[in-house]
């Protein structure tokens, strides 16, 4: 039992996952308990932040599974992310009921203020928690399908699969700007008040979402390794370096992409459901063609094809941007493209690339033979 | 009719008046070849003859403008996309070795095996005694059983030839497609390349895309010479060796 769970999690995510565990644990300890006035106190913004980087962890999960393991670079992740995100604020809003500024118990203020009669029918059945939770995973699991069907039905690859995901995000991101779409324009969603009768604003609603988040890392995280683990796993990474020699193989190539393509967006779906309630907004912005491009910088950065790096880099590059962006906000875009730039250059693999050459360095030679075998084993 | 349709069934391949153009320019022109079951069959010809494209017509990578290219009689090739070609059980192995350098030795053969296609069977796949003795007979086979789990990219450049066409060998089909199975090899390596071959074609119809004249000879069967995009000679090695036009557009080079 013990071995098949170390096999699915491989060395490097059973670390993973023990400090998961431990930010689990401490802290809501540290924000619950330990006294403001000492440096090993968590503020709950700083609860919130973590919360949000947890989200981004999910997302670079989601990017890493398509990229990284089948090659497929999407550079509009943040699609599907900010649909999950609004499914989910169409939930939190519904949720406000008469207690939005003009009391109208059915219609969010922005139709009201929009002389809307009735609610369009897109927003019914939102009210309604598990619906809502359904449709986080099915919208951009959906729009991932069709849009796949299509790509991988005409064989569309690499640079130009790039662009028109690029694309797709940014005509989206243009439609939800507009009013008559129906989801608040360039304002987006936003007051929520409440979410099955917590209040997002409460300190525990907050420590809960963190913990939330945490377990949606931890299984997101699972669920990839599962994946990429399984024959299906062997084959996305098969189509990934020799695609036609796949395709010759007997294997329909383009099915494969369109199951890992949904997966991964209903896997950022998630993470935009997680992220709307602790920032408590929506906005067209998410659809922005550059945080899809943002992203994947953070995949990149950890280590593109190993799951666990996706995580160190969506959490680690967010980090560096918040106290890059407080001591110096000018800087950050460079800093980026800088990153991006040195990575792609000098570190292939990303942090966790690095991490492994610098422990096969210190295993000695007799011993490299089975640190080989493991890194086999979790590639 | 008749008589023709049960010609054409009790063939493997069947290709007839075959063209394909890129551009303007004919890689195959007016092409007919056919290939009995159980035969072995050697093409040689100078570079750009057309022998990669036809193979790329004959596994649907490449759709030809005109002309019809039968599988076992029936199957029509130019309708059929290359999953659906491989399920028919035509293998085929590229010029330039293609292996899946990022996983094993052994992990390529299993991707390989004869067996269920479809994303959820991959999905909840479990590996079985009976996979496990077939990936064993084919690594034997191709003499690799000692580096079953050595990284495919870590293979020498023979070694990968070997593994593709062990990938060929767990694939199990009816015609195998061997583009260049001796470039770059060493003369030892090359033998033992013949040898694996006549062992193969023992059960299985090949066609064998060679410049290496010895290995041809090695292989001892029927040889056909393509030139421009048709088929200019057809015979024993011999035979065709000594005819004028062979000699005046390859061998003689
Ligand atoms: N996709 C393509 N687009 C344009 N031209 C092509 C394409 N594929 C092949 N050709 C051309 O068709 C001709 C036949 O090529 P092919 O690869 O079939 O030759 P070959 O007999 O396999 O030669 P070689 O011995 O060098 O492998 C060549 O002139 C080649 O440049
Ligand atoms: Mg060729």
């Amino acid at each position: 039992m013990t071995g098949r769970f170390l096999r699915l999690t491989g060395t490097s995510g059973l670390i993973l996952l023990a400090c998961l565990l431990a930010a689990a644990v401490y802290i809501p300890v540290a924000n619950q308990y330990i006294d403001p006035a000492s440096p090993f106190h968590v503020n709950t913004a700083s609860v919130v932040v973590f919360g949000k980087y947890l989200c981004f962890a999910i997302l670079a999960l989601s990017i890493d599974l398509v990229w990284g393991y089948c090659g497929i670079l999407s550079l509009g992740h943040g699609a599907f992310f900010a649909l999950g995100g609004y499914a989910m604020g169409m939930h939190l809003m519904r949720e406000i009921g008469s207690r939005g500024v003009y009391g109208n118990p059915i219609l969010p203020d922005f139709m009201v203020f929009l002389n809307w009669e009735k609610l369009p029918w897109f927003w019914h059945g939102f009210d309604q928690f598990w619906f809502a939770m359904g449709m986080v995973v099915l919208v951009p699991g959906a729009l991932a399908f069709i849009f796949g069907f299509l790509a991988f039905r005409s064989r569309v690859t690499g640079v130009y699969l790039s662009i028109i995901t690029q694309a797709m995000t940014f005509a989206l991101m243009l439609a939800f700007f507009r009013n008559e779409m129906g989801f608040g324009g360039n304002n987006g969603l936003t007051d929520f008040k409440d979410v099955l009768g917590f209040d997002l604003q409460a300190n525990s609603t907050r420590i809960g979402l963190y913990l939330l988040s945490i377990g949606a890392l931890a299984g997101a995280f699972l669920i990839c390794r599962a994946i990429v683990l399984s024959r299906l796993g062997k084959v996305l990474i098969a189509v990934r370096d020799a695609e036609s020699r796949t395709r010759f193989i007997g294997y329909r190539v383009e099915h494969y992409k369109l199951f890992v393509f949904t997966v991964s967006a209903m896997m950022a779906g998630v993470a935009g459901a997680l992220y709307v309630p602790q920032v408590g907004i929506i906005n067209p912005g998410e659809f922005a063609p550059a945080n899809s491009i943002e992203a994947v910088v953070w995949v990149a950065v950890g280590g593109r094809g190993t799951l666990v790096g996706a995580v160190i880099g969506g959490i680690g590059v967010n980090l560096g941007k918040s106290y890059l962006t407080g001591a110096l906000p000018e800087v950050w875009l460079f800093a980026l493209g800088g990153l991006f730039v040195v990575v792609t250059l000098f570190m292939p693999k990303g942090i966790l690339g690095l991490l492994d050459r610098w422990r096969r360095k210190q295993i000695p030679a007799d011993k490299a033979e089975q640190a080989g075998a493991e890194a086999e084993e979790r590639a | 009719m008749n008589t023709l349709h049960k010609e054409l069934t009790r063939t493997v391949l069947y290709l007839d008046g075959i063209s394909v153009s890129f551009d303007g320019f004919k890689a195959l022109n007016d092409l007919s070849f056919v290939v009995e079951p159980g035969e072995m069959r050697a093409i040689i010809g100078p570079n750009g003859a057309g022998k990669t494209t036809m193979m790329d017509v004959i596994t649907g990578k490449t759709r030809p403008d005109v002309g019809t290219a039968l599988f076992a009689g029936q199957h029509d090739l130019t309708k059929l996309d290359e999953a659906s070609i491989a399920e028919l059980g035509i293998g085929r192995k590229f010029q330039r070795p293609t292996v899946f350098e990022s996983h094993t030795v052994r992990d390529n053969i299993v991707l390989s095996l004869a067996g269920k296609r479809r994303v959820f069977d991959t999905l909840f796949a479990r590996s079985t005694e009976d996979e496990a003795d077939k990936i064993d007979q084919v690594l034997d086979t191709i003499r690799l059983a000692d580096r079953a789990g050595m990284m495919a990219a870590d293979l020498s450049h023979g070694q990968k030839q070997w593994l593709e066409i062990g990938m060929l060998l767990a694939q199990d089909p009816s015609l195998l497609l061997v583009d260049e199975p001796v470039a770059g090899m060493t003369d030892a390596e090359t033998v033992q390349t013949a040898t694996l071959l006549k062992e193969i074609a023992k059960d299985h119809s090949v066609v064998v895309v060679e410049h290496d004249m010895s290995f041809v000879q090695d292989l001892g069967v029927m040889v056909t010479v393509l030139h421009e995009g048709s088929v200019l000679a057809e015979g024993s090695l011999d035979r065709v060796s000594a005819d004028e036009r062979v000699i005046d557009v390859y061998l003689g080079r």
